[in-house]
């Protein structure tokens, strides 16, 4: 990879912490609840009533009740890992086989 | 496509104009159970086509050639990434990118509709995130109208020859934003305003997302930029197979 182009890529990642991050800071105090929340909230307001969702989730109905915070930190944590493990193997073979491949020419 | 192939798809699409068209006459993710009945099998409907074309788009793929697995793979994998991680916002909520601009880019929008399918499967049963319900107006805002939409900006700012890099940036950025508009339109068809209808609600429900969503999707246009300039580094041969790459070094 050519030197500008590593480059331009930490500046990126780095503007993407940022982006990610002021928020935090800028709003003191802000909920940061989801906005499928706030979704649900605009449809209560729409309707002027609130609204009863028809069906439970799979796994509330399962475990008879909502899922405990910290379970499902994991299950998302769980996604990522999932994730970042592929592309971290993917990406590990890809870049020992350039330099192989460089080696060979 | 074989005759077997177009045979199903005229099938599938058949399906999906009996069932999507009938309920419309009255007329990020959804949470389960907030879509009425009618409108879960509509959305659901619509999507079949779309999951079928893209799984014979992943088999083509695939047949041609069989190394671009890999980079499938990790745009599979990207999708879940992406939309595992919910970030923090100007408005003050938290929501998710979708991380499916980078497989529509490389692979068609098709393809991606099965990748994003099986992400939103896995919160719906597993997180309660979205739902079961929901899943076929969710895999139709995030798996297959957010897709065409980058594929097309990409594929535009191709014939435009506008900067490659440029052109992903785009191409993932407004794609995550018009997911968005998707759903707050889906959500206003099933909840119309009193006063103004479905548009009146549209906007309400877009001052809802529109704004929290903006910042993510210039992070997942960044992420997206930064992922294929990796590609272009070291899966060269796999991204020149899939026809992404094709200058030479």
């Amino acid at each position: 990879m050519s030197r500008k182009r590593k480059q331009t890529i930490a500046v990126l990642l780095v503007l993407v912490c940022l982006i990610a991050i002021i928020p935090l800071f800028a709003l003191k105090g802000a909920e940061f609840g989801g906005s499928d929340d706030a979704g649900s909230q605009m449809i209560t307001e729409i309707r002027g009533a609130e609204y009863e969702p028809w069906f439970t989730p799979v796994m509330e109905a399962a475990i008879g009740g909502e899922l405990p915070g910290e379970i499902e930190s994991l299950l998302f944590c769980l996604q990522t890992g999932i994730g970042v493990g592929v592309i971290a193997f993917f990406m590990g073979r890809l870049v020992e086989r350039k330099k192989w491949q460089d080696k060979q020419l | 496509m074989s005759k077997k192939e177009k045979s199903i798809m005229k099938l599938a699409t058949a399906f999906a104009l009996t069932f999507g068209i009938v309920p419309s006459a009255y007329a990020m993710h959804i949470m389960e159970g907030y879509l009425p009945v009618g409108y879960c099998i509509a959305w659901g409907a619509v999507c079949v086509p779309f999951l079928i074309a893209g799984f014979f788009s992943i088999q083509k793929t695939l047949r041609k050639n069989r190394k671009a697995i890999t980079v499938l793979a990790m745009s599979g994998a990207f999708v879940f990434v992406l939309s595992s991680l919910k970030i923090p916002s100007v408005t003050g909520s938290c929501s998710h990118m979708t991380g499916t601009g980078l497989g529509a880019i490389l692979f068609g929008p098709s393809a991606v509709s099965i990748l994003g399918i099986i992400v939103l499967i896995f919160q719906a049963v597993l997180l309660a995130h979205g739902g079961l319900t929901t899943l076929g107006a969710n895999t139709f805002s995030m798996a297959i109208a957010g897709p065409f939409v980058s594929f097309g900006i990409y594929r535009l700012c191709k014939a435009l020859k506008v900067n490659k890099m440029a052109g992903v940036f785009l191409a993932a950025t407004l794609g995550d934003l018009f997911t968005y508009c998707v759903t707050s339109f889906q959500l206003a068809l099933a909840y119309p305003s009193e006063i103004g209808g479905v548009g009146a609600s549209a906007v309400k429900f877009l001052g809802v997302f529109a704004p929290t969503q903006l910042p993510l999707a210039v992070i997942e246009g960044i992420l997206t930029t930064v992922i294929v300039m990796t590609l272009e580094t070291y899966a060269l041969p796999e991204l020149k197979a899939i026809g992404f790459t094709r200058e030479v070094k």
